[in-house]
């Protein structure tokens, strides 16, 4: 964790200062100039909004991604959204998705966590160990994953060799399984970010607190939930918008590991932008489902940061 | 830390476990990269007689070399930006209270939601207007921008909660707000720049979906749209294309070993700077 500037810089005890106005005056003279923020705002718009907005506007069109007369079709690519089954069905998996990798990812977590913040020797090693997936190129891992959850790749073998014949499944090439290996694939890379934000909050509860609840006969659970948990709020915070957003998102797990497949069983709505802009050209219908996956970010996003900051402030 | 007893070894034990279970991968990708392509055994069972062909005939077909070369050249060129861009802005956005200050704070905030696939299709056609589509510039442009509302954030949230004096005293012994910028201000946002620098840094290696529109076609690659070529051209050589994989994860494993405690600082420390 970074530290707190307080931390590193001597807080001098001034006394208040006796001319308010003077300094007043002093703030505004030395006040760094607006233009401070110019490069990076042009960027900005350049790159994000901008294009952005244009987004918008051809989600309205019959754009082509090259032909530069389009006409405007209204709503025409979100009504034909509500008769498109496989649209229907990404934005379905692409919830899933999301939920199920936002559960299993903090839930794992938080176990990893408190198992890293105890008196084992190997506390250290753990955290750096079981946090290395999460610095992996996501497509690279992804690929990995791709050859062990095959019919005969390595999970079917150790499952052989375990005498869990039974257990042995074509992972990818199920419709019904292929969703789930890819959330599981993305929660066994990014457990270990969760982990370590975890760990953080975890670390910020005073021992002290721990003790005096311990002297006034609190057991491990009722420490965990009365002490520890609470303090967690702002690390729950984190980790949920991270991994409830990078679920949404997810574009790489599912590129590499089934393409979407097995039949649209696996799409989801980045994968449908990705193919519908590409492979059939469908730029405006693309960018359409692009506003619908920023409406759905936004309205996600802007929900849990509400209810979550309500419920941290409730909590501490 | 309470004392180590038989409930804390079985705990120890328990988590070792967990982290064998959560490398597995790693073991099955190193085992079968080192395997002849000969060799049909069980992927799980060692290789008996280990080669490194699969490395250099990797290497020499995937051209990786290249994609490294490029996604060092982007990463580098983009932080750098992102973080000099992103620092210079978030001064007067945290120090002045003025209503063109929160509005333009507030408009960088409004990135942090908007997916970059609304941006990256219309970006697309600007991008291939310009003539940097296939170039390691577009992705560079692009990061440049991409990255800069979390940054801002991260470093407006930090230097609020620093103190002025220091850089009031400079700007009245006669620096000038640039000056007082580059010696006064950014020493004191060390710590903030290197979590900055890590996650930038990780994000825009990682990236695939990027370079997969803005280089698909052309002869410049980075690592990630390299390797996912590779495999689609070794489709079934999975030795071969471990061998690829692993060359590919080797740079980020010795960077991330090296800098172990600032990595997983800078992400454990990530949102609230």
């Amino acid at each position: 964790m970074t530290l707190a500037p307080h931390e590193q810089l001597p807080d001098h005890d001034r006394p208040p200062d006796p001319q308010p106005v003077a300094a007043r005056v002093r703030r505004a003279r030395t006040a760094p100039p607006w233009w401070f923020a110019l490069p990076a705002l042009l960027l900005f718009a350049f790159v994000v909004l901008v294009p952005s907005v244009r987004g918008v506007h051809y989600a309205f069109t019959d754009w082509d991604g090259l032909d530069p007369d389009f006409s405007f079709v209204g709503l025409d690519h979100f009504s034909e959204m509500f008769h498109d089954a496989d649209a229907k069905q990404a934005i379905w998996h692409t919830l899933l998705i999301a939920v199920s990798i936002t559960v299993v990812q903090n839930a794992l977590g938080l176990l990893l966590a408190l198992g890293v913040d105890t008196a084992i020797k190997s506390r250290n090693v753990l955290r750096v160990f079981l946090f290395a997936p999460a610095v992996i190129t996501p497509i690279v891992t992804a690929y990995l994953w791709r050859n062990l959850l095959g019919p005969d790749g390595a999970v079917n073998s150790l499952f052989g060799a375990m005498g869990l014949g039974d257990w042995r499944q074509d992972w990818l090439g199920s419709p019904g399984l292929a969703l789930w290996a890819v959330v599981g694939v993305t929660v066994w890379q990014f457990a270990g970010y969760s982990m370590v934000i975890f760990l953080a909050g975890l670390q910020s509860v005073p021992r002290e607190v721990h003790e005096a609840a311990a002297i006034d006969g609190a057991g491990p659970v009722r420490r965990f939930w009365s002490v520890t948990r609470p303090l967690l709020a702002p690390a729950l915070t984190i980790n949920l918008m991270l991994s409830i957003i990078g679920g949404i998102k997810l574009f790489d797990q599912v590129y590499a590991l089934t393409g979407g497949g097995p039949g649209h069983a696996t799409d989801t709505i980045s994968t449908l932008i990705y193919k519908d802009a590409f492979t059939l050209g469908e730029f405006g219908y693309s960018i359409a489902l692009a506003v619908v996956l920023t409406i759905i970010v936004a309205v996600v996003s802007t929900g849990q940061y509400a209810v979550l900051s309500r419920n941290e402030r409730a909590a501490s | 830390m309470s004392r180590y007893r038989p409930r804390t070894l079985a705990l120890e034990l328990t988590m070792i476990a967990v982290a064998l279970v959560v490398g597995f991968p790693v073991y099955v990708l190193v085992n079968l990269a080192l395997r002849p392509a000969s060799d049909t055994s069980s992927p799980i069972s060692p290789t008996t007689s280990p080669t490194f062909d699969n490395f250099t005939q990797a290497w020499q077909q995937g051209s990786l070399g290249g994609a490294l070369g490029n996604s060092v050249l982007v990463t580098a060129c983009s932080v750098v930006i992102v973080l000099a861009v992103s620092s210079l802005a978030a001064y007067p956005l945290a120090r002045v209270t003025a209503r063109w200050s929160r509005g333009t704070y507030l408009t960088f905030l409004l990135g942090l939601v908007l997916p970059f696939q609304l941006a990256s299709l219309p970006l697309y056609q600007t991008m291939r207007d310009m003539g940097l589509l296939g170039t390691p510039w577009a992705l560079v442009l692009f990061y440049s921008g991409l990255q800069v509302p979390f940054t801002v954030f991260l470093y407006v949230g930090f230097l609020r909660a620093l103190p002025r004096d220091f850089e009031d005293a400079a700007l009245i012994d006669g620096c000038t707000p640039l000056q007082g910028f580059r010696y006064v201000v950014l020493p004191m946002l060390k710590p903030v720049t290197v979590t900055a620098l890590v996650l930038n840094a990780v994000a825009v290696w990682n990236d695939f979906f990027t370079p997969l529109l803005y280089l698909s076609g052309s002869a410049q690659q980075t690592m990630p749209v390299a390797i996912a070529g590779f495999v689609g051209q070794y489709v079934t050589d999975w030795n071969l294309i471990f061998a690829a994989l692993v060359i590919s994860i080797l740079p980020v494993l010795l960077v991330y070993f090296l800098l172990q405690r600032s990595i997983i600082n800078g992400f454990a420390g990530g949102l609230r700077g």
